[in-house]
């Protein structure tokens, strides 16, 4: 198959050695109490079920989502429900948020399923959306987006390709090369189903040309099935960005604003694939996820498959302790990953990645003066100028970073991965993206406001009107006739 | 475990530095240099010793005054490479003061009143060099023949003292630098193509060389300011930090280019007024300029399509305050006349920003199957 080139980019260092041959192994025994935060997704948080004291079983959904965006959430195991409390979220606010706690009654009974969608590429697709919508799947490389919303976009749009991301193009993460390495049928499986709910009629699997054992693997299962192409793609970061996949398949770049859906691309992450053929041939809800725990600070490194809710300092414990204090511990990897507040929270189903990272690895250091070398310039995936809009960001001129594009950045991490300066740019520009956010949706509101205030002035106006009319046809009509 | 978050990621980062960036280009400089000081003896030495040191020193007095730390700043070594490239911009026998007084143009007035590292519009080392020639023409443009440092009929190290930190070398052989040459001759009516023809004769002559051959351009044995002599040691120099990857190939093909292609159309059309384009690039400073003064990041613009457009007008400018202008060597001034454009150049050179039109508007949406 032929590629695009996609401009730009890194080639950071990749530190996948130290968990890419770790078989993912399942987290045993289970911790002791599962914290299960009720948005665990873009979009609205779901709504609480359950009561402290109930009584659940695996797969039981425990919280229902609401609105358009939002995803269902379901006990990883049989137990009790000890809390439903606001507790500290996996973000770097620390802030808290509403979440689940449930402690396992070690009997890990199953719930009633719903039941196997018997043979799905003759199922509506609608049925297929449906079911995945039950079980709760979010796109799992991270972005954790709703995934049955993404499904309906064939009603909307005609679809051409299922782009199945393998790319995983941040460092230490091994993760989904081993999903697609243990699980390729699986993977495949969930593809197909995925392009039938889309109305896709060809899937391209693409994988970095970094994980020899999972092209392999994953050509293998595809080989009986004419409609996908299993692609190797350069190591470069950011290839696993959407659009950048998208212009490295198809050579068409993703207009400012619009969905690769619109250029008839879907991209979904393979671990997401797999969740899909679990939830359809199954019945079974989003439960569990691998993560890759690494970094320099962890002793044994390794693949998990973790139930989700599981608190990262069980997981750490289970993968050896840490052996030192680490500089940051980061959920995801280390490019566009976040840092945690503590080791006291959870795993979701947007964890890719738990990272331990020791300073060395790290390798902060003081910001010094922008030397305008030009380099983030250079290697800009989206053609931005960071320096720019670093500059403008610097003095508060929010509107002449929005002018530079700041709006278009898709926060890479590749510029200041690759500042000489070490200047934190993403933490800028991320920074003036939620302003400029706010402060649009406040233009909004206040531009809301005054319509309205205007449509009442209006409308009392008329009524006045109506009304003198009124008091005027009756005075004229009382009156008496000369 | 509790960890303070007090910025985005990513949490790793590439093993570069400012200190390194520079380190770099310094050792690029190195073999130029060493060869240099070799041929032009102690007084070369001196000269960029004093140069070199002074640029150091005028840094620490400025960040003092400023109040702002001195160390980090000053182990960020660009001090140490704005003295090196004055050093080298220098008639090597010039006198002591000369670097001083460079270095305060330098290092205060160039850099620090504007801001300090990464906030001067104009080249510090170029800011230096034209301040001293246009204040200081007689000192600034006298060039010595060659004079290797222990060679017969050089000065040794006491006289060498003498000449750098005393009355200066009123009694040197001095020799004027090609392009001066060429000028100088051109200004008595002998037409170029003479003059090169009597640089080569000469060359066949030992007897008559003491103006410098092509070959000797290229390798530098010949009368010029340290980097002026020996294009070839600086053109490897220039071709390393290319190959580490601290500039790209935009500035120096697009000045070089653009000087010889002004001066092999103009000698094409008249080969009595002009100077051909391959003297042009091999003489005065113009490899030096093109790898390693007017690819300063600061003063540079940051696009790649900008910096063709820098470098190419940094060619057409030298060409023509060489060929009009009252000076033999226009690369300084061209430098830093472009340098003043460089924001402007930034403003108008972007590169396209992805799913966007050259001019910032959404990419229409293909029609037809992707």
């Amino acid at each position: 198959m032929k590629l695009f080139p996609i401009r730009g980019g890194i080639h950071p260092a990749y530190r996948k050695q130290a968990t890419a041959e770790k078989a993912i192994v399942a987290l045993l025994p289970l911790p002791a109490r599962l914290y299960l935060p009720l948005q665990q997704h873009m979009g609205a948080a779901a709504e609480a079920l359950v009561q402290p004291g109930d009584r659940v079983k695996k797969g039981q959904l425990l919280g229902r989502g609401v609105g358009p965006v939002s995803a269902a959430v379901h006990a990883p195991t049989s137990g009790r429900i000890a809390q439903v409390a606001e507790l500290t979220a996996p973000h770097p606010s620390g802030l808290p948020q509403l979440t689940i706690v449930l402690e396992p009654d070690g009997q890990d009974e199953w719930a009633e399923l719903a039941p196997p969608i018997a043979d799905p590429f003759a199922a509506d697709p609608k049925a297929i959306k449906e079911r995945v919508a039950q079980a709760g799947i979010v796109g799992m490389g991270g972005a954790t987006f709703p995934s049955s919303v993404k499904l309906d976009l064939g009603t909307r749009l005609k679809l051409e390709i299922l782009l199945l991301n393998g790319a995983e193009c941040e460092p230490y993460l091994t993760c989904d090369d081993r999903v697609m390495r243990e699980h390729p049928s699986e993977v495949i499986d969930g593809a197909r189903i995925m392009a039938h709910a889309l109305g896709a009629p060809r899937i391209v699997i693409a994988i970095e040309r970094n994980k020899p054992q999972a092209l392999d693997a994953m050509r293998l299962a595809a080989s009986a099935f004419p409609a996908i192409e299993v692609v190797d793609v350069p190591v470069q970061y950011p290839m696993g960005s959407e659009r950048h996949l998208t212009q490295a398949i198809t050579g068409q770049e993703t207009p400012a604003r619009k969905l690769t859906a619109d250029l008839g691309v879907v991209v979904h992450n393979v671990a997401t694939a797999r969740a899909v053929h679990h939830a359809v041939r199954f019945g079974r809800p989003l439960l569990s996820r691998v993560v890759t725990v690494s970094g320099g600070a962890v002793k044994e490194p390794k693949n998990v498959e973790a139930p989700l809710g599981t608190p990262v300092a069980d997981l750490i414990d289970f993968c050896g302790g840490l052996s030192e204090t680490p500089k940051r511990l980061v959920s995801g990897g280390p490019m566009m990953g976040q840092p945690l507040p503590s080791s006291e929270v959870p795993v979701v189903k947007g964890t890719s990645g738990i990272l331990a990272l020791t300073t060395a690895e790290a390798n902060e250091r003081p910001t010094q003066p922008c030397i305008r070398c030009g380099t983030c310039v250079t290697i800009c995936p989206c053609g931005l100028v960071p320096v720019e809009m670093a500059a403008h960001i610097r003095k508060d001129d929010l509107d002449g970073a929005a002018a530079w594009g700041v709006m278009d950045c898709v926060s890479c991490g590749s510029c200041s991965y690759i500042c000489p300066s070490y200047i934190p740019l993403v933490h800028y520009f991320n920074y003036a993206k939620g302003r400029i956010t706010a402060q649009d949706r406040e233009r909004r509101k206040q531009d809301e406001v005054k319509r309205l205030a205007e449509a009442r002035a209006a409308r009392l106006e008329k009524q006045a009107q109506a009304k003198r009319e009124a008091a005027a046809r009756k005075a004229q009509a009382e009156s008496p006739a000369p | 475990m509790r960890l303070i978050i007090d910025k985005s990621g990513p949490f790793t980062h590439a093993p570069v530095s400012v200190q390194r960036i520079m380190a770099t280009v310094i050792l690029a400089l190195v073999p130029a240099t060493l060869f240099n000081i070799g041929l032009f003896g102690w007084p070369a030495l001196f000269l960029f010793v004093v140069t070199v040191g002074s640029c150091v020193a005028v840094e620490a007095a400025c960040l003092m005054l400023a109040k702002r730390p001195v160390k980090p700043v000053l182990t960020d070594n660009s001090a140490i490479l704005t003295g090196w490239l004055y050093a080298m911009s220098l008639p090597p026998w010039a006198p002591w003061w000369t670097g001083t007084l460079g270095a305060v143009f330098a290092i205060a007035l160039a850099k620090h009143v504007f801001g300090g590292l990464g906030q001067n519009v104009f080249n510090p080392a170029m800011v230096a060099r034209v301040a001293l020639l246009v204040s200081f023409p007689v000192q600034m443009t006298l060039f010595v023949a060659p004079h290797p440092i222990f060679g017969a009929g050089s000065p040794g190290f006491v006289e060498s003292l003498a000449i750098t930190f005393g009355p200066g070398a009123t009694d040197a052989v001095s020799a004027a630098s090609a392009l001066g040459y060429v000028k100088n001759e051109l200004a008595r009516g002998i037409p170029v193509a003479d003059t090169l023809k009597q640089l080569s004769r000469e060359a066949l002559d030992p007897g008559l060389r003491h103006l410098p051959d092509l070959m000797d351009l290229a390798i530098g044995f010949k009368a010029g300011s340290l980097g002026e002599t020996s294009a070839l040691l600086v053109l490897l120099g220039g071709l390393f930090i290319l190959a580490r990857g601290i500039i790209s190939w935009h500035i120096p093909v697009a000045v070089l280019g653009s000087l010889f292609l002004f001066g092999t159309v103009f000698h094409a059309i008249d080969p009595t007024r002009y100077a051909p384009g391959y003297f042009h690039i091999l003489s005065g400073a113009a490899i030096l300029g093109a790898f390693f003064i007017a690819t300063d990041y600061v003063t540079s613009p940051v696009s790649k399509s900008g910096q063709l457009v820098f470098g190419a007008g940094i060619g057409a400018l030298t060409w023509l305050i060489r060929t009009y202008a009252g000076y033999p060597e226009g690369m300084a001034f061209a430098v830093l006349l472009m340098n003043a454009l460089a924001p402007i150049i930034d403003q108008h050179f972007k590169p396209r920003a992805f799913g966007r039109t050259r001019k910032g508007d959404p990419l229409p949406i293909a029609k037809g199957e992707p």
